[in-house]
C-alpha cells in the first residue's frame, strides 16, 4: 500500500525533461564517488597519452637518426617547405587550444549554450589547419617533392630529401589523423552537449578529449620546429 | 566536484605566452646560431609543450599519480630516443668504427 503511494509519487516527479539529467548524475557502482570516478577516468586519459607518446616517439626518433646522418640534405630539403604556412598553422593550433580549454571551462561551470560555441570553434578551427595542410600536400605534388618514382631534388642531396620527405608526409599524416579524429570526437561531444548530457558535475567527456586535443597540439609544437625551422642556414 | 577551475585570465595569459613563443622561435630560426639553432628552437619547443600541459591539460592541479604517469612517458621516450642515438652520437669519438651512417 505504501509502496504504491512511494511509486506514484516518485512517477509524478519525473520530467523527461534533457537538461535535468545532469541533476541526477551518479556514479557507478564500482567507485566510492563522483571524484575518484573523474580521476579515474583522467588517469586512464593520460595513460593512453603515454602510448601515444610514444607511438609518435618511433617517428620522432627515426627523424633524430636521420637528420644526424644527412644534416646538409636534411636542410636544403626543409628550406623547400613554406614557413609562412607553417607558422600560421602553428597559430590556429595554439588558438583551438585555447577555444578547447575555454570550452571545458563552460563545461565545469555548466554553461550549456557557451560549451556548444566553444566546440565549434574549436572543430572550426582544426578545419582551418587542416585545409593548410592539404594546400600544402598538393603543392609538395606539384613540385615533385613526394617521394616515389616522380620525386625531384637537385644532386647531391636528392637521396637524403627523399628520407626527409618520407618523414615528413608520415608526421605530419599522422598528426593530421590524429586531428580529424579529434574532430569526430568533438561532433559528437557537440551533438551531446546541445542535447545537456552535460553539466557542472559531470563532464568527464569534455575534459578528457580537451587531454586529447591539446595533446595533438603539442605534436605540432614539436613538428614545426623540427620540419619547418631547423638548419635554415645550410 | 572538487576539480580546480583554471580561471580564464590564466588561460588568456598562457595563449598569449605560446603566441609569442611561437613568434620567438621563427625569429631565432632567422639567425645564424650554428649548431646552437637546433638547441633554441628544441627549448622553446619544450617550454611551450610545458605551458600546454601544465595549464591547458591542468597537471599542474592534478594527482600526484598523474605526474607519475607522465614523467614515465617523458622518461621512457628519453630512453628510446637517447639509447639508440648513443651509437650514432658517439661514433667517431675513438674511431674504432665506420663514420656513421654506415653506407
Amino acid at each position: 500500500m505504501s509502496s504504491s503511494v512511494a511509486t506514484a509519487a516518485h512517477r509524478g516527479h519525473q520530467h523527461p525533461v534533457a537538461a535535468e539529467v545532469h541533476h541526477h548524475f551518479h556514479h557507478q557502482h564500482q567507485f566510492d564517488s563522483a571524484e575518484q570516478q573523474y580521476e579515474a577516468s583522467t588517469l586512464g586519459m593520460w595513460i593512453f597519452l603515454v602510448t601515444e607518446i610514444m607511438f609518435f616517439g618511433g617517428v620522432f626518433t627515426a627523424y633524430v637518426q636521420y637528420r644526424t646522418a644527412f644534416p646538409e640534405g636534411f636542410g636544403h630539403a626543409s628550406n623547400h617547405l613554406d614557413l609562412t604556412l607553417g607558422a600560421f598553422n602553428t597559430a590556429v593550433l595554439i588558438a583551438s587550444s585555447l577555444t578547447m580549454a575555454l570550452a571545458v571551462h563552460a563545461s565545469q561551470l555548466g554553461k550549456r549554450g557557451r560549451l556548444v560555441m566553444y566546440l565549434l570553434l574549436t572543430m572550426a578551427l582544426g578545419s582551418v589547419f587542416l585545409g593548410v595542410k592539404a594546400f600544402e600536400y598538393a603543392h609538395k605534388f606539384h613540385e615533385h617533392l613526394v617521394p616515389g618514382p616522380h620525386f625531384q631534388f637537385p644532386e647531391p642531396h636528392a637521396r637524403a630529401a627523399q628520407i626527409f620527405f618520407s618523414l615528413y608526409f608520415a608526421m605530419t599524416g599522422l598528426h593530421a589523423l590524429h586531428m580529424v579524429i579529434g574532430i569526430g570526437i568533438m561532433v559528437v561531444l557537440t551533438v551531446q552537449a546541445a542535447r545537456g548530457r552535460f553539466g557542472h558535475n559531470y563532464h568527464t567527456p569534455i575534459e578528457i578529449s580537451g587531454l586529447y586535443w591539446h595533446f595533438v597540439d603539442i605534436i605540432w609544437i614539436f613538428l614545426f620546429p623540427l620540419l619547418y625551422l631547423i638548419h635554415r642556414h645550410v | 566536484m572538487s576539480e580546480h577551475i583554471v580561471s580564464l585570465r590564466v588561460y588568456f595569459t598562457i595563449f598569449m605566452s605560446l603566441m609569442v613563443l611561437t613568434a620567438l622561435t621563427v625569429a631565432a630560426s632567422e639567425v645564424d646560431l650554428g649548431r646552437f639553432n637546433v638547441a633554441v628552437a628544441m627549448a622553446i619547443a619544450v617550454l611551450k609543450a610545458s605551458l600546454v600541459v601544465l595549464y591547458f591539460m591542468h597537471l599542474r592541479y592534478s594527482p600526484t599519480l598523474t605526474w607519475l604517469v607522465v614523467g614515465t612517458g617523458i622518461g621512457c621516450l628519453a630512453l628510446l630516443i637517447l639509447l639508440i642515438m648513443a651509437d650514432p652520437w658517439t661514433r667517431d669519438w675513438l674511431r674504432v668504427a665506420p663514420p656513421f651512417p654506415v653506407r
